[in-house]
């Protein structure tokens, strides 16, 4: 196995049944702009909308959905720079820096991931936005000011083009509409 | 169908409206989870239903809002990674093509640095998205360093958007 996913401190895997699964890849979509979009999700699920609702909270309180509402696309609003800012941090110190930098709200990922030595020596990675390059660069400074990251070695990795940007696909579906 | 019907080009150039921006900026975590959600967003923000209903179709089709629903914490359903290569960028763009025709893959950014391109790819599970990475491995010939996450240390409350 190429890919050996772990999951230590995240919520335990989720217990799924097979109606949540439905619901799960029926919404990876988003919802539809209707008045009553739960009920209207439901009917391809034969759930009604109480349902739709009740398993939507259980999800977000088990953690399977992190965030339920509007996502947006900061590109298109104006955040043109974006970089991936990785960190090489100290193993013992990487859950405090870690949770220091994730309460930025410019900061919209920061994920502990392996090194590749030699090659690849970051283990914290960090996704940063900003209206242009110097906007990023500021922030990326005052993480190293606020969390005391100067000693910590850091790269930032600005996009220079996005090939593509979509939802995650879980599930495959046979609906297409 | 609406007053800023954008081109894609031009969206930068519209600051959005007042409630453009009540729409993109206080609904990002916390959408009612009730019967009628738009209604209950249009109470909030003085309007009507339907205008809330007609503006998130308008910014959808924009594509300034990418859907309205879910965003799952990485691997608790399914299995996914960030992934990198280091593409002779002579052959970045048709590279970069064949990652993009995956519909596992759904980020795909080309970075300054001598990994110049960062995928994410997702797959129901760990099979189906090691098949993935070797897929490209093959068809590329260069090795694909994977990067899958450990641990979350980020608290997901959107991004407030700041207007000049």
């Amino acid at each position: 196995m190429k890919v050996q996913l772990r999951q230590p401190p995240l919520p335990q895997q989720a217990t799924l049944d097979e109606r949540d699964e439905a619901l799960i890849t029926l919404i990876q979509t988003g919802l539809p702009l209707s008045k009553t979009p739960f009920a209207d999700l439901g009917k391809s699920l034969g759930m009604d909308e109480v349902e739709v609702i009740s398993r939507l909270k259980c999800l977000i309180d088990e953690k399977v959905i992190k965030r339920f509402g509007v996502v947006v696309r900061h590109h298109e609003l104006g955040y043109r720079a974006n970089a991936m800012v990785v960190w090489d941090i100290p193993d013992d110190s990487i859950s405090e820096l870690g949770s220091c930098l994730g309460q930025f709200d410019f900061v919209t990922l920061c994920y502990r991931r392996p090194r590749r030595l030699p090659e690849w020596p970051y283990n914290l990675f960090t996704m940063i936005h900003g209206q242009d390059r110097d906007d990023v660069l500021e922030n990326v400074r005052l993480l190293v000011e606020s969390c005391g990251l100067t000693e910590v070695g850091h790269n930032v990795l600005f996009s220079t083009r996005r090939f593509k940007q979509r939802g995650a696909i879980y599930r495959k579906t046979e609906m297409t509409d | 169908m609406s007053h800023i019907r954008a081109g894609m080009n031009d969206l930068i150039k519209d600051i959005p409206d007042e409630l453009d921006k009540h729409l993109l900026n206080d609904f990002q975590y916390g959408f009612p989870l009730e019967p009628r959600p738009f209604k209950k967003i249009a109470e909030r923000l003085g309007t009507t239903e339907d205008v809330v209903i007609d503006r998130l179709n308008e910014l959808q089709n924009q594509g300034v809002v990418s859907r309205v629903g879910a965003v799952f914490r990485a691997n608790s359903i399914g299995a996914s990674t960030l992934a990198a290569m280091s593409v002779p960028e002579a052959r970045l763009e048709d590279i970069a093509a064949m990652v993009s025709g995956y519909s596992e893959v759904n980020h795909n950014y080309q970075r300054e640095h001598h990994f110049n391109l960062w995928f994410v790819v997702t797959a129901c599970d760990e099979q189906a998205l090691n098949a993935v990475l070797d897929d490209i491995e093959h068809r590329s010939g260069l090795p694909v360093m994977y990067l899958p996450m450990q641990e979350d240390f980020h608290i997901d409350l959107g991004f407030d958007l700041k207007w000049t």
